[in-house]
């Protein structure tokens, strides 16, 4: 069976077309409310810890820190098999937001929970490129 | 305590044949066990005038309850396709009691039946994966399918509290243990902890054998009120205490990996039925992955903060110990046919509380905790059943 399975590249909705374009830019942006001051993940088009609807783009740092982490053996589909083993973690962001990627450049083994990451950004199609995590620089590999 | 608590009860619950049924279509399997149900607890079909249900995904339909009713041929007056994943059933439960209680209905069935091993086409396979696989912006692009989200919540926990994969694997043994005394079971080979390590590893630090099973099959459950279930077949089960609590679905949003919304939903029900942890003769809780029940244990309130490893490992969880958990094996070893899951934990404890387990009876059991949990530990509904 002719199976094209590519990796996913996300469709951008309303609230997010913003994040996904600075991506393809390689810049990581956060969606932050100018009521309360907090930043948020993932964008929304209401604050959820105020409701407040006035918000704004900050442009965050791209570091953090492992939070925690799997080595994937199984993977969903044909396109992750070929990268499995592989590491799916939540990175915590300077910022104070969490969110999920991939840790890269480094032996899948050696990721742990507290571990300083910088993000990079990996394209998935001519206009789609995700956040990923590699140990930070300095880090030991 | 509420008027809600002791104003309702479970008068009748039957189970389809589990694993791999390729002979029956899913709302036949819905059906037959909708009927046997009924039958169990001595009532007519036309009797009932509410359905409460969950979608399949080997047959889809628009309207899942109304469907099922017209299969049956009856003409309800309360009607509900419900979605809270594994906290489905027991959710279901709540309401029916609540719409018993307001007087919108009288008689409650909750029927669901699912196809995941002879049902789906490829298609579906993919797309039921797809559905089951995060958030399509924020998780999906990273390729995480369940067990790896669980995953994260067990590092996390075994990071925090240090506890070891030789006793979470010891969930799984108590699980299929159990499994090897119900008739119904898939599984009932007996597996040792090294069985459970020695597994394919899935996401670690979960193991195949740390992962519920892929199953056909499904339940039913008959609801009325207490005034009325005692002039039925059954001895009735009373629906004693019952909360609800649901914090995030994705797993990255999630406040804290080690702590759910089963800490409030536990405390709800437990304030409800004016009873404690303590006062419990056996729990069902979700056992999705071996992680799922230390994470269950700790926050309703079974042992303390960190401690549940030691617990399982004590032998508390199995058949004789402090609290015997999920008697009928679970989803670990009894069966999961995805949506239905979590009506077996419901009909067990149930079975246990009638005195109808056999080798696997709980010594007079006359309190029953059920929790169900759905999603990434995002859904959560406890339920406390007694015998009065
Ligand atoms: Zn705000």
């Amino acid at each position: 069976m002719a199976e094209t399975l590519s990796l996913p590249a996300p469709t951008p909705t309303g609230d997010s077309k913003e994040y996904w374009s600075a991506a393809n830019d390689g810049r990581l942006i956060l969606r932050a409310c100018r009521t309360c001051g907090k930043p948020m993940f993932y964008p929304r088009g209401h604050c959820p810890a105020c409701g407040s609807g006035d918000l704004e783009w900050r442009e965050a740092s791209g570091e953090g820190v492992v939070h925690a982490c799997t080595i994937v053996h199984r993977a969903p589909d044909q396109a992750f098999r070929a990268r499995a083993p592989y590491v799916i973690a939540l990175v915590d962001l300077k910022e104070g937001p969490r969110m999920m990627a991939n840790i890269t450049d480094c032996p899948p083994e050696e990721v742990r929970i507290g571990m300083p990451v910088t993000v990079w950004f990996e394209a998935r199609s001519e206009t789609i490129a995700i956040p990923q995590f590699r140990p930070a620089q300095g880090e030991k590999k | 305590m509420s008027g809600l608590s002791g104003a309702t009860a479970i008068v009748g619950v039957a189970e389809t044949r589990l694993g791999k049924v390729p002979e029956l279509g899913c709302m036949q399997m819905c059906v037959q066990a909708a009927h046997e149900a009924a039958a169990e607890a001595g009532i007519k079909m036309s009797d009932i005038d509410a359905v409460l249900t969950v979608d399949s995904m080997a047959e889809p339909f628009r309207m899942h309850s109304v469907v099922l009713s017209e299969y049956l041929g009856i003409r309800p007056r309360y009607s509900m396709t419900n979605s809270l994943g594994g906290a489905t059933h027991c959710a279901m439960v709540s309401h029916a009691a609540a719409a018993l209680h307001a007087g919108l209905c009288d008689t409650v069935l909750i029927a669901t039946s699912d196809k995941l091993v002879t049902g789906l086409t490829k298609d579906q396979a993919i797309a039921a994966l797809a559905e089951n696989a995060g958030h399509a912006q924020y998780e999906r692009p990273y390729g995480p399918m369940i067990p790896a989200m669980y995953a994260l919540a067990a590092n996390r926990y075994m990071h925090q509290y240090g506890v070891t994969p030789e006793q979470m694997a010891e969930v799984a043994v108590v699980h299929r243990r159990h499994a090897g005394m119900h008739p119904n079971a898939q599984e009932k080979t007996p597996i040792t902890r090294e069985d459970v390590l020695a597994s394919k590893p899935v996401a670690m630090p979960l193991r195949v054998l740390d992962c519920s099973l892929v199953s056909d099959g499904g339940g039913a459950i008959i609801m009325t009120r207490a005034d009325r279930a005692r002039d039925l077949k059954q001895t009735p089960v009373f629906l004693l205490g019952v909360g609800e609590r649901h914090l995030n679905e994705f797993v990255h949003q999630a406040p804290d990996l080690t702590t759910c919304g089963a800490k409030d939903s536990g405390e709800q029900a437990f304030r409800m039925a004016g009873l404690a942890p303590k006062d419990m003769d056996v729990a069902m809780l979700y056992d999705c992955f071996t992680i799922t029940v230390l994470l269950l244990l700790e926050d309703l309130g079974f042992c303390p903060r960190g401690e549940a490893g030691a617990f399982v490992e004590s032998g508390a969880i199995a058949l004789g110990g402090a609290l015997p958990v999920n008697t009928h094996g679970g989803l670990l070893s009894h069966g999961h046919p995805g949506r239905p899951g979590g009506v077996f934990h419901i009909i067990e404890a149930v079975r246990q509380l009638r005195g109808q387990c056999d080798a696997r009876q709980v010594q007079d059991a006359a309190r029953a905790f059920v929790h169900g949990n759905g999603g990434i530990l995002s859904t959560h509904c406890s339920l406390i059943l007694g015998r009065d």
